[in-house]
Formats: C-alpha cells, structure tokens, sequence
C-alpha cells in the first residue's frame, strides 16, 4: 500500500476522535494535524468544571505522547491560513506548508457574538475555550456582577461558571424562555424557577440593544424597557460553523454556512470531508459530541474502504444545568401531525414530564423532563427503538414503585445504548459472549458508559440479563465456605457483633474456611473492631505478610518498612534506619512512597530489628497489610515558592489518622501543597491538592497495572471538612467494596458513578454519615501498633522462631553480593559462589 | 531429591521428638527440622498433619505459613508464595497433578508431637 498523505485541520473532540479512529483501523496514511489552540484535544463537554477545580489535565482527551506513538504530525498555536486545491497543499498562518491526499476539516464552529453596539468593549468574552475560561476567571477577580447573554444550553453552563466565580448572576434571553430549542413553554418555565432559586436572575424575552458605560459598574446594558448594569459579559447566543477556510477555496457552502457534506463526509471536492460542527448533512448541523463522534467514525471507515454511509443522529439530550436535571428526546415540542402528550408535573417535588405520542398511542416520539430525569434511558429506548408503549403510557412517567420496568430483553440487537461511543446493545451482548462479565470490564472494552456515564444503569440491565439468559448465575459468593458477597459478610459480622472466623463459620458458613475467606474475613474483623491481628483466635487467618507484619520476599525472607509519615523524618532517624540495616544486613531501597523499605529479613531477626526501630521512636508501616500504606506529600507551603497549603503538615495529621485502618486493598494516598500536584495526589486512592481556599479532594485514583486517574470529588473543603469526607468515603468503601477491589475498581462498578458517591458522602443520602464517622473514629481511638505490642508478647513471639526444634536460621536462605548490598543467590549461584556470610 | 529419598528409607522407622503441641497455635502451621530436612506440620481440627517445608513452585522453605482450610472436602494448605493449594493428607497440588509434597507420618504423645523420617 502506498503511503498517503492525509492533513487534518482542528484538533478538537471531533478532529481527536477521528484520529483516534484511523489509527486503530489498518491504514496507510502519513497523518499530519493542524491545531489552532496551544495544546491538543480537550472536553468541551465538561468545560464548565474548570471553573470548579478540574484542571487542564482532567479536561485534556490526549496527550503528545499519543501523536508521538502514531507517528503524527501534531502543529500545534497554528492556524491553517489557505487550502490550495489544485495544488492540494495546505498553509498555515505561520508560514508551514503540508500537501495532502486527502483533507478533513474538523474546524468545529466559533460563538456567535450579536453585532450589538458595544459587543466588543473590555470584559465581554465568549465560552469556548480554556483560553476563553482563562481570561474571564482573570477578568472575574474584580468584579461583582456577571451577564450572560443567551439562555440555551451553553448560556447556562456559562451562567454556572460565573456564579462559581462568586459573581452576582444575571441571564439574558432573546426567546420568551430559556432552552427554546430542547424545552417547552412549560418545561422552560420550571427551568427557570428552579434556577432563580439557586439566585441566578433570568431575565427571557429580553432584547440588549447596546452595552455602554455604566454608572455603578462598569457595563450598562440597554433593553427596549429597562436596563442592567454588570461588569462582565459572557456571549453565549448559539454557534456559528468554522467554514471560512472552506469558503475561501470555493467548496460549496449552506445558506447559513456550513460545508455541504455528503453521506460520506465528503465535501464538494473529493479529496475533502468534513465532520461535526462545521459539516452540513442534509440542511443539518449537528451541534453535539455524539453525531461528530459518528461521522469521525464514519469517515475512518470510509477512507479504510469500509463504507458505512452516515445516516442522521438522534439529538436527544440529558444533562445537569446548575444542578438541575434536564432531558429532552426527539419530538420535544409536538411537532409531528395528529401527536398527542401525557404530562406529569408536581411542583412539591419539582419536576415536570411530558411524553409525546403518535396518534393511536403506540409509539414514543418524544419527550420533556425537567427536574427528574430518572426516566430519560428508558424513554430513549422507546423512542429510538420504536417499541409499543404499554397500554397507560403516561404509567411510564408517574411517580409509582410498579412503573413498568422496559425489559432490556425487548431491545433488538441494533439498539444504542451508549450515544456517546455509540454502543449498541450486540456490541455489548458480543463482548458479554467474549468474557466481560463485570460493568469494569464491559466499559473498558466497548467504551460504554466511559464519557458521560448517562447509559451506566442501563448497561447494567443489559450484562444482568444476558448473563441471566445465559444461565450464568450471578454469583457473588465469596467462596465455596460462604454463600455471601464480601459485602454481606461484612454485615452479618457487624450486626451480629461476630468476633470471630470460627464464630462466623459455625453460624453461617459451611467446612473449614480457605485463604480467600480467611484474610478477607481477618480484614473485616479488624476494620468493624480493630483487635490485634495476631490474638490467637486470629492469627491463622492472616496472610503471610499480616502474620508476621513484614512482607514475604522470594526467597522466603520479609521486608521492613516503618511508618515515615508524610515522607518526613529527622536526620536522627534516618540515621537509625541506616545504622539498623548495617546491623541487620539488609538491603536497603528507596520506595514509591516516601519510605524506606529493608529486605532480607528472616523472620526469627524481625522482632529484633522491630525492637531497635521501636526504641527509636518508629511505628509499623503496615506495608504488609490490606490497610493504609503511606501519605506521599510534597514539601508545601513551608519551604515550596509556590505552595498555597501546608502539605506535609496535613500528610502526616492523615496518615496518624488513618494508620491501622485494614480495608478490602491497601489504599494510598498523598497531599500535595499547590496545583502543580508534585505527589501525585490524582494517582492515589484519596489524593488532596490544596487551592488558595482550602482543599480539593481527587478520590479512586490508581497507579500500577491500570492506572486510573483520581475523580475531582469535593472542591475548596476546609480542613474540617476534608477529614469528614475522607472518614466517610473510607468507611463507606470499606463496607461496600469486593474483595481486594482497589477504589478504582469499586468506583467503576459503583452503580450512580461519582454522583451517587458524592450524594452518599457530602449529601448523606443514605442517612449513613454519622454512623460512618463513628465507626473511623472507634478504629482510630483503638490503634496500637502492632509491632510494639508484638514485641512485648511472649506468646505472640514464640512464632518467630525459625523452627519448633533449633534456633539455627534456614541455612537455604542464601545472598551474594551486589552494588555494596546484599541480595538473594539465583539457583546456579547457591552451590558456587562464595555466600554472604549469615549474620 | 533422590539422595534425599535415599537418606529417608534408611531412616524409615526413625521418630522424631518435635515439640509440645501448645507450641503450635490452633489453625495454623510450624517449621521443624527432621535432621537435614524441614518439614511443615499443621495442627488442625481435623488432626495433626506434616509434608515438606520447601514449596516446589518458588523454591522457598515457607509452606508452614501458608493458611490451611479445605477445597471442595480436602484439607489443604496454601502456598503463601503462589498460593497454589497441597492436600494436607496426600501432598498433592490440586492445581498441577505432577507435583506432590512429601508427607510424613504425625502423631501426638503425652502432649508432644513426633513426626516419622519418611514416608
């Protein structure tokens, strides 16, 4: 195949997705990527959360390492200028100049700005942009009052962002009611109220004729009756297509701009295509992720030689506008001939529904909800799917405990369950057939569910059923002694106060118990009442490493590492470390976590060594326990020129916190001083960064095999705060989670996703929290550690003895001798080389 | 392995004075040396059990820690290394059938437990 030269001008979601596309097909192109912005693709989508602390890193869709990988030509803070078709060459603003096979234009559409006179004066911006976000959070810090001009969907994001800012809020819409194209007249007016409510002034059928001078603040804006005064602007009054480029080299064009594109994304020139918001499709722009997400699939395909045509996309859409629930499904207004509507609307509760139906009431063709969107996935369904409606259709909209449930069984094959990647309901079943037996695995293979997480419930019913159909049992047992989840066994032990594995066996288990219900029951035993772990009654429980609290090597010696809180220790200590290991001959490293691991310990030298550390002040670090390893922080305001909190104080306040505290997986955690993250917070189980108000708190983040980045949960907490919510998230994971299930997994597999956590932990919607608190603190008032008790104890002592029978140390424990330290013999080293000498 | 074989026929018969029982903390299992051997006995509900120390998959004298229990009706002990499982009473690996423990032969007297050199 001969290599071809393929130029992609805009690397927005679109222009990312359709890369991200061709390189996964087999293809031949030499790929080469205009990007105006300074940094590669970021989610528009999810703009307005910079605005309440994610980053650009959190908003980033790529990386360079991404272009570096696929061979692509990444340029990017540069504009392509002029498309010469004849000679199929392409030249940006800054002078590169790229020739090309084949063109795509994914240039998206820039804001449009009302030529009212004015518009152009200082502090009036639009929202598009981080540049654009960076520029009116500067601009913020001077002002009180803030308008935006448009109350369609992006107006009230834009609304969101500057009321976060702490501006007085004004929204000034053209039409008599906000979201005129998804809502109805009804629908609107509840939006309305719900958001004048959160102290946001709406103020619709309102015209601005100019922005002037102001008296009171620095912008005046003129109504045809009445006027405001405000110190910024936000124009947010709809989108325009980015076609100049196309337009200036003669490609055909709509009436209202746009490039005319054909079912294959190919524009006028054959050589040319287009995709999401600057194509028209049959008179249409597309003004959504999901059908730019399908055309860039589309046109992958068809530039691969797989021609699957674009048809269309359903515009449906659901999302949360300053925190209400909005949904709006196809025929939202009841355009169709002869339709007709059922509407529920109970303003005690707040929420508006509106269904509307063919004319013999057989099918769905659209719908509004306003306030409660619950119904949305199931409602889409119908509609796109074209299933009967039950006899009462409105029983799908009323609040009722026996709604009919729409049996995910009666979805045919082609039905699209997730929009976002376009996941049918077979794609789904085909990967449920492969193996994906978990929502964690499903997702991570289809990709359903992985952008807005709207479709999660819905991919639940789907793997539930199919699994059920193919009489897989659904079997959360946590082995063969117990017919319980990890779950349930947690709350048979604490309501029934157990204390005991052999307790719990004889009233609800069956045979001897193993080593998975063993440590896992250990585990739970130790988080509901914290006794030491090496009572008699317990010690055959625990995993080897809990056993003899060091962790087991290869060679059937254990690793030391005591407790360094925060990565802080005095030069006195770290000299004991040091004089400890020369004693003990132990090799010494550097960990991940700001503590220093011994090896080479064998187990009758652990209580000795344990002995020295004691005296000089250290503490078990529990790096042998499903439990908290280590606080990683970085050094913070104290010495740092940039950071905003005191880190390590707060590093070491959580990890003499949470110290001791067994869990289902080990969790990790870290506190950074500033933004610039140099802990490393977001790859951590609990990460914290501080702000200049407080702390943001990053939750079920992971580093190891499938790193996963931590989810921005809480925003500006004080100290006070930030302990609350971290004691109940701790707790609630601890009773909730599998087995050896990290957060990150937990998280994945949590039904409801991050909302429904942030609703258990800040909201307390479970009724929970107090009793979760409660529990933390009974752990915490009951910690000893573990290695000072042990050594104190003769009887828990008697098991370090290498043998029942001689004190002589195992002879096949052997070392050589590496870059000044020891380290094990390999199998071919014991018989011949000269053997470290036993200490 | 066969001179060690070898060695244990000869002392088929012999007897080995290990420990007081209380030694061994119920549930679990200990080390003990059986003259050049290391042999790992585990004090049961089901009884007193013994099979060789050294784990065959990573080569470590460790299986007296492993945690003992029972898979599908079988008394086993799990290597704490791989976590492989061995009959306590056969010395089979139930996940590989070609690998089998040495046990050995446990009894108690008078409080103290004796382990048999050999089969």
């Amino acid at each position: 195949m001969q290599t071809r030269q393929l130029v992609v001008i805009g690397n927005g979601m679109v222009g990312q997705r359709f890369l991200e596309e061709l390189v996964a097909m087999n293809q031949n192109f030499q790929i080469t990527v205009f990007c105006e912005e300074p940094c590669p693709a970021y989610d528009r989508v999810q703009l307005s959360s910079w605005f309440s602390g994610a980053t650009d890193e959190d908003l980033a869709l790529t990386d360079l390492a991404f272009f570096e990988r696929h061979g692509i030509r990444l340029i990017t803070g540069e504009a392509a200028a002029t498309i010469d078709r004849d000679q199929r060459r392409v030249t940006g603003n800054k002078g590169t100049v790229v020739d090309y096979d084949a063109l795509v234009l994914a240039t998206g559409s820039y804001p449009f700005v009302p030529p009212i006179p004015g518009h152009d004066r200082e502090a009036c911006f639009v929202y598009r942009t981080l540049d654009d976000l960076r520029q009116i959070k500067a601009a913020a810090e001077g002002c009180r009052r803030g308008v935006v001009i448009g109350g369609g969907l992006l107006g009230l994001e834009a609304a969101k962002a500057l009321k976060d800012l702490g501006l007085t809020t004004d929204v000034i819409e053209f039409a008599p009611q906000l979201m005129a194209v998804q809502l109805d007249t009804r629908g609107g007016q509840l939006l309305r109220e719900k958001i004048e409510a959160l102290g946001v002034n709406v103020h619709t059928s309102t015209a601005t004729q100019c922005i002037e001078a102001g008296d009171t603040a620095r912008h005046r804006l003129v109504f045809a009756e009445g006027e405001l005064e405000t110190d910024m602007v936000v124009f947010s009054a709809g989108i325009r297509p980015q076609d100049k480029l196309a337009r200036d080299c003669g490609l055909t064009i709509g009436e209202r701009g746009g490039v005319v594109i054909d079912d294959h994304c190919m524009t006028s020139d054959p050589a040319i295509f287009a995709i999401g918001e600057v194509a028209l499709w049959q008179s249409r722009i597309f003004g959504l992720v999901a059908p730019g997400y399908d055309m860039a699939r589309k046109l992958a395909g068809h530039l691969c030689g797989q021609g699957e045509p674009f048809s269309g996309a359903d515009m449906s859409t659901k999302l949360k506008l300053l925190g209400v629930e909005v949904g709006s499904i196809g025929d939202a207004h009841g355009k169709t001939e002869g339709s007709r509507v059922c509407v529920v609307e109970d303003s005690i509760k707040g929420f508006y529904k509106k269904l509307v139906i063919n004319q013999d009431a057989t099918r769905l063709l659209g719908a509004v909800l306003v306030g409660d969107t619950s119904d949305y996935d199931m409602l889409l369904q119908y509609a796109l799917n074209g299933l009967d409606l039950p006899e009462s259709p409105v029983s799908l909209i009323l609040p009722s405990d026996n709604k009919p449930v729409l049996g995910v069984d009666a979805l045919p094959a082609q039905a699209q369950i997730c929009s976002c990647n376009n996941v049918s309901k077979g794609t789904l079943c085909q990967a449920i057939e492969n193996g994906c037996t978990t929502i964690g695995a499903l997702k991570t293979e289809t990709r359903a569910s992985a952008t807005c997480g709207g479709c999660a419930t819905l991919v639940k019913q789907v793997l539930d059923a199919e699994l059920k159909r193919r009489g897989v049992e659904v079997n959360d047992h946590i082995c063969e002694h117990f017919a319980y989840s990890r779950q349930g066994l947690y709350h048979l032990i604490r309501v029934n106060k157990i204390r005991s594995f052999d307790e719990l066996l004889e009233t609800h288990g069956t045979g001897r118990g193993c080593d998975i219900c063993k440590p896992a029951v250990a585990s739970i035993l130790a988080s509901c009442w914290n006794d030491y772990v090496l009572d008699p009654k317990h010690v055959g429980l625990q995993d080897t490493n809990d056993n003899f609290l060091a962790n087991l090597q290869k060679d059937g010696s254990y690793s030391v590492v005591p407790r360094i809180p925060g990565g802080e220790i005095t030069p006195e200590k770290l000299l004991v470390l040091g004089q400890v290991a020369q004693k003990y001959d132990l090799y010494t490293k550097i960990t991940g976590g700001q503590r220093v691991d011994l090896f080479g310990a064998r187990v009758e030298q652990l209580p000795l060594i344990w002995r020295d550390l004691v005296d000089a002040g250290f503490e078990s670090g529990h790096a042998y326990g499903k439990a908290l390893r280590t606080v990683k922080s970085c050094v913070g305001s104290t010495w740092c020129r940039y950071g905003v909190q005191d880190s390590v104080s707060m590093a070491i306040y959580v990890e003499e916190r949470y110290r001791g505290l067994r869990s289902p997986h080990k969790l990790k955690m870290a506190v950074s001083g500033c933004t610039r993250e140099c802990a490393e917070a977001q790859s951590k189980d609990v990460g914290v960064i501080a702000t200049e108000k407080g702390w943001n708190l990053y939750v079920c983040g992971n580093g190891g095999m499938r790193p996963r980045h931590a989810e921005l949960f809480a925003s500006d907490l004080d100290d006070e705060t930030l302990i609350r919510y971290i004691d109940r998230f701790l707790m609630f994971y601890i009773r909730t989670a599998d087995r050896l299930q990290r957060t990150s997994v937990w998280r994945d597999n949590l039904e409801g996703g991050l909302e429904y956590l942030q609703d258990v932990i800040i909201n307390d919607s479970l009724g929970i929290a107090a009793e979760l608190e409660t529990q933390v603190q009974g752990v915490i008032d009951t910690y000893v550690c573990e290695w000072k008790r042990t050594i104190e104890d003769p009887v828990a002592l008697q098991r370090f003895r290498p043998f029942l029978n001689d004190d002589n140390p195992d002879e096949q424990i052997v070392y050589v001798r590496e870059r000044g330290q020891k380290r094990p013999a390999r199998a071919e080293e014991k018989d011949k080389v000269e053997l470290v000498e036993v200490v | 392995m066969s001179q060690q074989m070898e060695a244990a026929a000869v002392q088929r018969s012999d007897w080995f004075d290990i420990a007081d029982l209380d030694q061994i903390v119920p549930g679990t299992g200990a080390a003990a040396r059986l003259g050049k051997e290391q042999v790992a006995i585990f004090n049961t509900r089901d009884g007193i059990f013994a099979v060789q120390n050294h784990d065959p998959f990573s080569g470590a004298n460790v299986l007296s820690r492993g945690i003992v229990g029972d898979i599908g009706g079988r008394l086993v002990v799990a290597s704490p290394v791989y976590k492989q499982h061995f009959c306590l009473r056969s010395g089979e690996c139930l996940e590989d059938g070609s690998v089998r423990l040495q046990t050995f032969a446990v009894t108690v007297r008078d409080s103290r437990v004796w382990v048999a050199a050999g089969e």
